[in-house]
């Protein structure tokens, strides 16, 4: 038996990524392009020079209106709403027991104007659970703006000559989680200095003709498109998580190294505070931890970690860093065990690799620029 | 670009190319190409013996992990040290210097049961049709 393969969105430039000779894969419903060139090349072009990456497959929601700022710090974890203008934020969507529904960025464009980008598998739950928290008299429009809208981040130490080239040199003064737009083929274009490569540089976002434009622009001028292959290396490297493998709503901020972005001095309430606020009191049992293999062979998702055979823990995130060479990979252990140096072993499918807890990230990328004041 | 007829080819994507009592065993280069990066290979010791369509190791891409089939049954002379130091040479040379294992045939008769370059070449041309 066989059922019928289910529809898969795709982003506005498929037909770009197809003539490009991408390998399509199904992820979060969306056929993506998993691969162009090869992961290793493409991650490895992102650390030395600079790659392009389709991102349109995350959500996008412009939250507007004297109510915004008070909307999105009533939804989530971190207080958005003392966020200057043309900065943006990593955020948290918890549910009541401080579980994470889902981990986004959030940019202030101005003091009404926000932009909230999520996960591509959660956007839609996002918007809802956005809009569930406007009140009767709040003066707040969510504007889902993921159709017709293309994302792109634009990675790599030489991302920002390359942008700048595209959209002039005032972008090069843009410093790390700066926000802004530009007018780019008579539209807005939104640009950020962020990403999810640990490397320096900006994410787009713009109509689907400016996007196209700007894709194949950067293609020509050398920049190496990349697909999510290469993206979920460059991430794990970093040791940024991921949402649906490290963070989920059977985790909470604290353990995952996220309390940087719970705010719970402003006195705002939003889902979760008060589960957080025992938390942080009380202090976690377990921790996000860093792992480097020390022999051959790949750690991945799901294998269990032992301490002198028995279960500690199992991997969230495993794979090849391409940069070290060698299988690296994260996973939750007691505190106890999550000191740097600490020596595990992973069971790979019957097979024991040897693995050291050692500190996070992986890699460090281009330092990146500091924040404008 | 047509798979060689020097040897023959299992639907697994094993090649094995016959020399006297010897042979040598890869993977197609159809198989490295959809494989991606090769960062890791598993491969029986020297003195190991591997039998016909069983699970004989594992090759790891980035992406993901991938068992290798025998492609005939026999005794292991040796692993190529070379691409276990090196597994990126799967990729660049699958059918030359990336070959897997070299075996102790213990039945050529087997190799009847694998596919010539001709019906293999079909068979992924299927394969490939069937993916899209």
């Amino acid at each position: 038996m066989s059922l019928p393969a289910p529809t898969l969105r795709k982003t506005a430039l498929f037909d770009l990524h197809e003539q490009q000779g991408a390998r399509i894969v199904p992820f979060a419903g969306w056929a993506m392009p998993v691969q162009y060139r090869g992961i290793v090349e493409e991650h490895h072009a992102v650390r030395r020079r600079a790659g392009v990456f389709d991102v349109s497959h995350m959500g996008r929601l412009f939250v507007a209106g004297a109510g915004a700022a008070a909307l999105l710090r009533s939804a989530l974890t971190y207080d958005v709403a003392s966020l200057p203008e043309a900065r943006g934020h990593y955020a948290l969507l918890c549910n009541e027991d401080g579980g994470i529904i889902d981990d986004p960025y959030v940019y202030r464009l101005d003091a009404q104007r926000f932009l909230f980008v999520g996960n591509a598998a959660n956007a839609a739950r996002d918007r809802d659970l956005v809009a569930a928290h406007v009140q009767p008299d709040m003066d707040a429009e969510l504007l889902d703006r993921q159709e017709q809208t293309v994302m792109l981040a634009v990675q790599g130490p030489a991302a920002e000559a390359y942008v700048a080239r595209l959209l002039g040199p005032p972008v090069a003064a843009m410093g790390t989680r700066a926000c802004t737009e530009l007018p780019f083929m008579g539209t807005k274009l939104f640009v950020s200095r962020t990403g999810y490569t640990g490397e320096d540089g900006f994410e787009l976002v713009g109509s689907v003709e400016a996007g196209r434009a700007i894709w194949r622009q950067l293609v020509t001028d050398g920049v190496e498109p990349c697909g999510l292959g290469a993206r979920d290396t460059l991430r794990l490297e970093a040791a940024l998580p991921l949402w649906g493998h490290d963070i989920d709503e059977t985790t909470d901020p604290y353990e995952a190294g996220l309390g940087w972005v719970v705010s719970l001095d402003d006195g705002a309430d939003f889902p979760g505070r008060a589960a957080l606020a025992r938390v942080k009191q009380a202090g976690t049992t377990r921790r996000l931890t860093c792992l480097r293999a020390t022999g051959r062979g790949v750690v991945r998702d799901g294998c269990p970690l032992l301490r002198g055979g028995e279960p500690v823990g199992s991997v969230t995130s495993g794979g090849y860093s391409p940069t070290l060479a060698t299988s690296v990979a994260m996973a939750y252990l007691p505190v106890a065990l999550a000191r740097e140096g600490t020596e595990l072993a992973v069971d790979v499918r019957g097979r024991t690799l040897p693995v050291v807890v050692v500190k996070r990230p992986f890699v460090r990328g281009t330092p990146p620029r500091p924040p404008t004041p | 670009m047509p798979s060689p007829d020097d040897r023959r080819y299992s639907k697994e994507h094993e090649w094995l190319k016959q020399q006297g009592e010897t042979a040598y065993i890869g993977i197609t280069d159809y198989a490295q190409e959809q494989l991606g990066d090769v960062v890791y290979v598993d491969l029986p010791e020297a003195g190991a013996t591997i039998a016909q369509f069983e699970k004989m190791g594992e090759i790891e891409s980035v992406k993901a992990v991938s068992e290798l089939f025998a492609p005939a049954s026999g005794d292991v002379l040796m692993a190529n040290e070379e691409v276990v130091q090196k597994p990126e040479l799967v990729n660049s040379d699958p059918l030359g210097a990336g070959w897997l294992l070299q075996v102790k045939l213990s039945d050529p008769s087997q190799l009847d049961a694998l596919l010539t370059a001709h019906q293999y070449d079909d068979f992924i041309a299927a394969e490939a049709k069937d993916q899209t």
